[in-house]
């Protein structure tokens, strides 16, 4: 290292909850470490209480967003990739801080902002794809359409920093639902600085919200929570996925473990991730069918 | 002018002849029928009657064995490698044959469940056979079904069916899973097994190859086993929510597909510009077809109040023309309570409401001396927090709320762990579309309740259960994409 | 009925509107009752004394009347006991031929009027029309609404009309004819019905029978729902009569049973409920007699005045 003019400015990685960026309610932290071992940085160690505020907040957003039009979570999508283009260098240097080649880290940023477009695109097209008008045999006019599920509790993945929660977040809201994503307990540092991204993309206040902190603490309060619709995780062996589900079927908890090598590679990405988080809702209504216009037309 | 006599309608019994009913059933496993290994039976009653109309086989764990490895063998050896065109045939003969056996399988309906025969004469049997008929068709045409992927069958399917739409719920299950190419065991409720062993003989009678469709009777203890075999590759589930989550919790970490579908307590909106006389109907159909056993029942009346007053007297009115009793009545429009259990359950509920203080009304019918029944019952008065406006009765009772602003009974309609189901009348299109929107339930009715059909997905949302059946989207629960 | 003359309340166009597909469903419901045994033979003689046995033809004369008014009286001696129609329906000019045949019964005899069935002409030839029918003897009169002035949205012009048949009919009782095979919908239907109870008519009828179609079951069913609805406000019964397309007695019965169903067992009366038709009485008295001897019956065998 070369002499230093000036003494850095260390960067406090905190947890974004509702478009905010408070440090845990808990007070704690732990250190986050270098592939050689050495302490980086601290990141929150988020507490249950930091896990009910982000539901909170999630649920409070989930309304507005997903009223929003499919158009415009697009744009939205799309603005992230944007603001995630410029911040390029940054991720990088933390990845690589965290052990990543600069061609791994590279790939993993392109490939992260080519999802985010990707999914940018479905937004507006998926409802299309899934709905169906349904011919049924009486005089009603009947159709399905895709509807979100709502909250969404996501545990990211190991070895995948950015790409990890990316790949669960855009899947998640182009369809509408919001979410918490608890990020990877060794390396969070990209999600944290990730969250900076969304809070420049106009994305809607409580629309994602990012933890950080100990998988084993904090997965029995998401799994438990009864506001929590969904849950989503990678198909690794931790978290303990058994007991994810036993705790989600108190509630009925739609739970989804998505495949992580067919996840992180390019084009790992579909539309059926969406389908995931969504509802089927089927609507009816009658028809009026008066006499004798039948050979009018 | 002379008093005349009232003008009455005479009873018109259906026979019972057509049904026959054999003195015992067995199990259904292997295309054969095998007597249980735990050599005891259960009796089925008639709840209109309280007579025992046959005895069925008990399957214990070794019969429920037996019954996956005849699934998973007839997997391997047949089903898998037949054309799909051949599989849609079969499935098509199903369809014929219950056609053809409507008359008994209508008649067995009711005797069996209580149900009233105009019921299972005009909707039970003939939707059970037309969802076959739908699904038949799917079997050569899934590639259709899933842009760019492809739909793998995924084995031994394990289903189990309520007992409010015996034959038609095990149509639900039956035919989706057939037409993706899954083999199945099934059991009925034990209140209700007669037309689902009815079913097992027309798909005898339809050559289907041996252990394709397995039928195994029992009790929860039964279905429990089933769940938790590992040679089953998916559960299929309709019943209580109580039920689906312990099944749900005992899935937990296998990688069984699961489907469920659950209780729910649907929100049936009128607002006052709705058109009243056929609101009148909907909630009327909403609450009291099948006596109120129904999952997806208008249980929870919203009524907007500047109509209240005079809409419940309508309704009141309405109900009033209703003929309870004899289900083997054609004229019958409500029959009797499934089970001495249910209609403890219900009239518990009955005093649970009274209790909270809600107004309790019932028609002054008079009930047939045996048998379970239970007169047309409505709560007016009821409040949010009262739990007869919360918890599901399964039975024909309704709770009545009032309202004020659309965004008002939105909110209440979604204060419920369940969303299956909601009904919505009024004038306004826009008004529609709006809630439609925003009420969290599977399905909406919109100036109509209580519709079904083949090619119209079904099933909840939060505690109502996931997955869907019928239609398009009644393929994915049993399907694996690659 | 003598009184002050009604006069014309927007207000009462505030009704709820009619979902036409749920009004069908209902309606089928009601053809699921199973009628049977004693119940369907009340059921037949029932519909036979609520028919008003009807010729309204170009080439009616005395001759076809009398002829009609013998059938009326002598639905079917070969079982005793019938009753007779309720009565016979005629156009004014034969009013008086019918009177005559009909002295000594208890038949009314009803007469359409008011420039049946299109209704295209002045109110004064309308009220000359009543007039002439009612001064011939006519205990009933059968008058059609302007559906022209319906469809051009004036309202108050129907309902006046009305209310000044209705004063011309002196003691007579007034049927509304509102035709509605050329109303379009049942919104219309129940519009139409509204208006023609407010204006003071004693029944509300469905169709000439000139058009296609006719009476229906739903288009009933919105019909005395309407007159429940008025009932229920203000305790005035009016009277039902479908007219046109009900030839069969299992469609009748079926028919009653909405009645029964939607109004109560007081409309079962020919009071208060009326079949407009000409071949159905033949039908029932089929079934009558099927009931009685066990077998099925020929036309051969029933007269066809």
């Amino acid at each position: 290292m070369t002499q230093q003019s000036r003494l850095a400015i260390w960067k406090t990685y905190k947890i974004y909850i509702g478009g905010q960026f408070p440090r845990t309610e808990s007070g704690r932290s732990y250190a986050i470490k270098n592939s050689a071992g050495k302490t980086i940085a601290n990141a929150c160690q988020s507490s249950r209480k930091d896990v009910r505020d982000a539901v909170s907040a999630a649920r409070s957003a989930w309304g507005g967003w997903n009223n929003r039009s499919g158009f415009n979570r697009g744009q939205i999508l799309y603005r992230i990739a944007e603001m995630l283009e410029g911040r390029k260098k940054q991720l990088k240097d933390e990845l690589m801080a965290q052990g990543y080649t600069a061609t791994v880290a590279t790939r993993e940023i392109n490939l992260s902002i080519d999802r985010l477009i990707y999914y940018a695109g479905w937004c507006d097209k998926y409802q299309a794809l899934f709905s169906s008008v349904n011919p049924v045999a009486s005089a009603h006019y009947n159709f399905s359409v895709p509807e979100s599920m709502g909250v969404v509790g996501m545990l990211a993945p190991t070895n995948a920093p950015l790409l990890g929660v990316i790949s669960l977040m855009a899947p998640c809201i182009a369809g509408g639902n919001t979410c918490l994503i608890l990020a990877d307990q060794e390396k969070p540092l990209a999600a944290v600085s990730f969250a900076e991204v969304l809070h420049s993309a106009d994305v809607p206040n409580g629309v994602v919200n990012i933890l950080t902190g100990y998988q084993q603490e904090l997965t029995d309060w998401i799994s438990t929570h009864m506001d929590i619709n969904a849950i989503v995780c990678f198909d690794q062996e931790k978290p303990d996925w058994q007991k994810i589900q036993e705790n989600g079927a108190g509630h009925v908890k739609r739970m989804f473990r998505w495949n992580t090598q067919q996840l992180l590679r390019a084009g790992g990405q579909s539309p059926y991730l969406i389908m995931d988080l969504q509802e089927i809702k089927t609507t009816w209504h009658p028809i009026q069918t008066i006499a004798g216009s039948g050979g009018a037309y | 002018m002379a008093k005349k006599k009232k003008w009455e309608y005479s009873p018109a019994p259906e026979s019972k002849q057509p049904a026959a009913i054999a003195g015992r059933y067995e199990l259904f496993i292997n295309g054969k029928w095998q007597k249980p290994s735990s050599g005891t039976y259960f009796n089925s009653i008639n709840p209109a009657t309280e007579e025992k109309l046959s005895e069925i086989a008990t399957a214990n764990e070794t019969d429920v064995n037996k019954a996956v490895q005849a699934a998973k063998q007839a997997y391997e050896k047949y089903w898998k490698k037949i054309s799909p065109t051949e599989r849609g045939k079969y499935i098509f003969r199903i369809a014929r044959i219950m056609q053809e056996r409507a008359r008994e399988l209508a008649v067995t309906e009711t005797l069996d469940g209580g149900k009233p025969i105009r019921e299972s004469r005009d909707f039970d049997i003939p939707t059970a056979a037309n969802h076959f008929f739908y699904y038949a068709g799917w079997a050569d045409k899934l590639d259709f079904a899933f842009p760019n992927k492809k739909a793998n069958s995924l084995g031994v399917a394990g289903q189990i069916t309520p007992w409010n739409f015996p034959l038609l719920m095990a149509a639900w299950k039956i035919a989706p899973a057939l037409a993706t190419g899954n083999t199945v065991v099934l059991k009925p409720a034990e209140t209700t097994s007669l037309t689902t062993l009815k079913l097992a003989e027309i798909i005898q009678e339809a050559e289907l190859p041996p252990g394709v469709v397995n039928i195994i009777t029992g009790d929860g203890q039964t279905g429990a086993w089933l769940t938790k075999h590992n040679d089953v590759n998916k559960i299929a589930f309709t019943g209580s929510t109580e039920v689906g989550k312990i099944i749900q919790r005992s899935l937990a970490g296998s990688q069984k597909k699961l489907t469920l579908e659950l209780g729910g307590k649907g929100a049936n909106i009128i607002f006052e510009d709705a058109p009243i006389d056929q609101a009148v109907e909907g909630v009327v159909n909403g609450i009291f077809f099948n006596q109120g056993h129904v999952c997806c029942a208008g249980s929870r009346l919203y009524v907007q109040e500047s109509i209240a007053k005079k809409f419940i007297q309508k309704l009141k009115d309405r109900i009033g023309t209703l003929l309870v009793g004899d289900p083997m009545d054609k004229n019958t429009d409500i029959g009797a309570i499934n089970s001495a259990q249910q209609l403890k359950t219900i009239q518990a509920y009955i005093k649970i409401g009274k209790a909270e203080g809600a107004t309790f009304f019932e028609t002054d019918c008079v009930l047939p001396k045996k048998g379970f029944f239970c007169r047309p019952t409505l709560f007016t008065n009821v409040a949010q927090s009262n739990r007869i406006a919360q918890e599901e009765i399964f039975g024909p009772v309704l709770s009545i709320l009032t309202f004020r602003t659309d965004d008002e009974v939105i909110e209440k309609a979604n204060n419920s762990p369940y969303g299956l189901s909601a009904g919505i009348w009024t004038d306004k299109g826009a008004r529609i579309f709006n809630l439609s929107k925003r009420i969290r339930a599977g399905v909406i009715w919109a100036n109509t309740y209580n519709l079904f059909d083949p090619t119209s997905p079904f099933g909840g949302y939060k505690e109502s259960g996931f997955g869907r059946e019928g239609g398009l989207q009644g393929l994915h629960p049993y399907v694996q994409l690659s | 009925m003598t009184g002050k003359k009604p006069v014309f309340n927007p207000q009462i166009l505030n009704h709820p509107p009619v979902e036409q597909t749920g009004v069908e469903e209902r309606s089928v419901r009601f053809t699921k009752r199973s009628i049977k045994g004693p119940s369907k033979m009340q059921g037949l003689e029932l519909v036979l004394s609520m028919i008003d046995l009807t010729t309204l033809e170009g080439k009616d004369t005395p001759g076809k009347v009398n002829q009609l008014c013998t059938k009326a009286k002598h639905l079917h001696d070969h079982i005793p006991g019938l009753p007779t129609v309720a009565a016979i329906c005629v156009y004014p000019s034969m009013v008086s031929v019918a009177k005559k045949a009909l002295e000594g019964t208890k038949i009314n005899v009803a007469s359409v009027a008011t420039a049946f069935p299109s209704g295209q002409s002045s109110l004064r030839i309308k009220l000359a029309d009543t007039r002439l029918a009612v001064e011939q003897g006519a205990d009933e009169v059968d008058m059609v609404i302007s559906r022209g002035k319906f469809h051009a949205g004036e309202y108050a012009y129907v309902f006046d009309e009305i209310a000044a048949v209705k004063a011309a009919c002196d003691k007579a009782r007034l049927k509304v004819i509102l035709e509605t095979g050329e109303l379009g919908t049942l919104d219309q239907v129940r519009k139409a019905s509204t208006i023609a109870i407010a204006a003071g008519a004693d029944f509300i009828k469905t169709s000439t029978g000139k058009i296609q179609s006719a009476a229906t079951l739903p288009v009933t069913l919105v019909m005395l729902e309407t007159i429940r609805d008025h009932f229920q406000k203000t305790g005035k019964k009016v009277g039902m009569k479908p007219a046109g397309g009900i030839s069969k007695s299992k469609l009748a019965l079926h028919y009653l049973v909405m009645v029964k169903e939607t109004l109560g067992d007081v409309w079962l009366d020919k009071h208060w409920f009326r079949f407009g038709a000409s071949s159905l009485a033949n039908d029932v008295l089929m079934q009558v007699a099927k009931e009685k001897a066990g077998n099925y019956q020929s036309p051969n065998y029933f007269s066809i005045d």
